[in-house]
């Protein structure tokens, strides 16, 4: 492998773990507050589908960005009202959050279209374009560091480089605000939450729109950055593997950063190489692909560096049991 | 507890439920242009209206039956088994190793080993979870998750590199010997000198399905280690306070309930396909997840609801031919409201119906 192929499959990989990264940062803020969202992938398909189609009538990403979003967050309430207001199983609720995004993306789509599911191809203004760094050209002829600045961190989408904010951010809000500090004890012990004075269901709530309005991210990027257009289940279980991310980072925004790009990497690599040779062994693309669920898995067993997760995940709060 | 008579919470409820889920369903179809009506005479037409709809009806429902009593079956130790869409196809792949290397005299030989193999290898998929949330605590729900994506690797691999027909292009293995083909409802129907739809998949493995469910019955109501799993599910300190070993009764439920799902692969990949195909479960898996909660975890309620989605899917598909403008994946909104309404916003519909009958009965007071 050549400097340059090193290059692209590293650029490749970056696209490829930024929505993962959104995903997973939403998940970290919902479960951290104590709820379990297995509908991450659902939220992000409908995101998706909602921000291309709305980039398409409109020609405005922006607009497009904020449809996704508001999809999401509708869809995050959904999860809320289900696991908060009436303590349902917020397992289940996810589960049903996955299959009404993968059905009405479709119905909806089609209704819309009539292109078999999908929204038109997007241009232009309708897309996140990529940002070319200042001075990227200039330094390109610079040995090493020219090509690494010129094509590996200049010339992505603004939305890449937001997934990198958001994760300084979201380390921020956790760990030294105010808010930060409540919602991490809901997540724990919802109980002392609620006899310091502090609203666990409003504390919730604000976890699962945070959540939403973040998967809404995953998806608009999947839609209108990495693709040109919505196609049918074009989330691709990348819900699953942002859950698997976070589990892998411990519910840590650090480490998501690391675990989503190791699972992009994974990604790039599979999609560059149909074959890999490790050591004389050939590696079948398949494990590629289900590499990262191996690792969560074995993370999950603890014998790697334990994974626990919040305490009162899962668990409906009622007041004065 | 008890607040509700028996009644309205095995029949009234669920039926509340399902009935808001067909509402906001039928809101969809209104907004893409098409009468909702129509569209459910349509799809009861298509599902039950000929003996090829009955037999693509009951086909589905046989599929929904193995995968909704394993996750019902689960479900009664407390336990959220969300693979059943692997162990299905790992199950799948178990019945077709079985029918594809061993020369079978007669389907009589070849059932009970395929019955054997899907459970086996269906088992197996749901071993390594159980063993992991027994064991080390690991989360349920995720451990399964993850197993689906690496079984379907699996499959996806085995079919592509090793399994496939010499000399064909599309990843499924050849078509497996006569001596393994099941009997259809069409052969069965000749027996007794009945007439049934020719192209129709239903086949034996429905009344497979119909003796699960009895076992199942007969397993959770009638035995020792049904009651174990029950005890334990409803909690799990007085379980081990009464010495019920926890490991054991993990590791058991999920062996059975693996096995169940793993039991589907007979009447898709045997009954149907007979060669294995690339996602030769195609959803059924999740479905079971609905028909679970719709049936509340009980194998009559679990036969009913899987009739239920099996007239769904068959009745979609009609559907979608007759109403280009509603596509199959309409269903998948159904099911997903059926999921939602049934299984997480089921304090909605109670709530309210508890207080009116503690009303009711104070008023007869």
């Amino acid at each position: 492998m050549d400097f340059t192929t090193v290059i692209l499959v590293l650029d490749s990989a970056l696209r490829l773990a930024t929505p993962l990264l959104f995903a997973c940062l939403a998940g970290l803020f919902s479960e951290r507050s104590g709820i379990f969202d297995i509908g991450l992938e659902g939220k992000m398909l409908a995101s998706a589908f909602f921000s291309a189609s709305v980039a398409a009538f409109t020609g405005s990403v922006w607009l497009g960005l904020l449809a996704g979003m508001g999809a999401s967050i509708f869809l995050a309430l959904i999860h809320g009202v289900a696991s908060i207001t009436f303590r349902g199983n917020q397992l289940i609720s996810g589960v049903a959050i996955n299959f009404l995004a993968s059905g009405v993306t479709v119905i909806v789509g089609q209704s819309w279209f009539s292109l078999g599911g999908r929204t038109p191809q997007l241009e232009g203004a309708a897309r996140f374009q990529e940002i070319t760094l200042p001075f990227a050209e200039a330094l390109r002829g610079v040995p090493v560091i020219g090509p690494i600045y010129a094509d590996l961190i200049s010339g992505h989408s603004i939305l890449v480089y937001a997934g990198f904010a958001a994760v300084a951010l979201s380390w921020w809000v956790l760990y030294r605000t105010r808010f930060g500090l409540r919602l991490r004890a809901v997540g724990e012990n919802p109980e002392a939450v609620d006899t310091a004075g502090i609203s666990v269901i409003g504390l919730r709530y604000t976890a699962t729109i945070i959540c939403g309005a973040l998967c809404g991210l995953a998806g608009t990027y999947l839609a209108t950055g990495l693709a040109a257009g919505f196609v049918r289940e074009m989330s691709a279980g990348r819900g699953f593997i942002a859950l698997a991310a976070l589990i892998f980072a411990k519910w840590r925004p650090g480490y998501a950063l690391l675990a989503c790009l190791l699972f992009g990497l994974l990604e790039a690599m599979g999609n560059r190489f149909q074959n890999i040779d490790v050591l004389g062994i050939n590696v079948p693309t398949q494990f590629m692909q289900a590499l990262p669920y191996i690792l969560t898995v074995v993370i999950l067993a603890g014998f790697v560096g334990r994974a626990i997760p919040p305490r009162a995940g899962g668990e409906p709060y009622v007041k004065e049991r | 507890m008890g607040r509700l008579p028996k009644w309205a919470d095995v029949a009234l409820i669920p039926l509340i439920n399902l009935a808001l889920a067909l509402i906001v369903s039928g809101l969809v179809v209104l907004y893409i242009g098409e009468n909702p009506i129509e569209a459910v005479a349509i799809m009861v037409n298509g599902a039950i209206g000929s003996t090829y709809g009955w037999g693509y009806t009951l086909y589905y429902a046989t599929n929904f039956i193995f995968t909704g009593l394993a996750v019902a079956v689960a479900f009664h130790a407390r336990l959220f088994n969300i693979g059943g869409e692997g162990q299905a196809g790992l199950g799948g792949l178990g019945v077709a190793l079985v029918c594809l290397f061993i020369p079978w005299p007669h389907w009589t030989l070849a059932l009970p080993a395929a019955i054997l193999a899907g459970a086996l290898f269906g088992a197996a998929l749901a071993a390594v979870p159980a063993w992991l949330q027994a064991k080390r605590g690991s989360h349920i729900v995720i451990t399964t998750i993850m197993f689906n994506f690496i079984a379907s690797a699996l499959l996806v691999y085995l079919l592509v590199n090793v399994l496939k027909k010499p000399g064909q292009m599309s990843p499924e293995t050849a078509r497996f010997p006569e001596g393994a083909r099941l009997p259809s409802a069409h052969d069965m129907a000749s027996w007794v000198g009945l007439d049934f739809s020719k192209s129709a998949p239903l086949n034996i493995t429905f009344f497979i399905a119909i003796l699960a469910c009895v076992a199942v019955w007969f397993l959770i109501w009638r035995t020792r280690l049904g009651y174990q799993i029950r005890a334990f599910g409803h909690s799990e300190p007085a379980a081990v306070y009464a010495g019920i070993n926890p490991v054991k009764i993990t590791m058991v439920t999920m062996l059975i309930s693996g096995a169940l799902a793993g039991l589907m692969g007979i009447n898709s990949v045997m009954g149907e396909a007979e060669r294995l195909v690339i996602d030769s479960v195609q959803g059924a898996g999740f479905v079971g997840i609905a028909v679970a909660l719709m049936g509340r975890s009980h194998p009559a309620g679990v036969f009913l609801a899987a009739l239920l989605f099996g007239m769904l899917y068959q009745g979609g598909g009609e559907l979608e031919f007759e109403k280009p403008a509603v596509s199959r994946e309409m269903i998948l909104v159904i099911q997903g409201l059926v999921i939602l309404f049934t299984g997480a916003l089921d304090n909605m519909v109670r709530m309210p119906l508890e207080g009116l009958f503690l009303r009711l009965r104070g008023g007869a007071r």
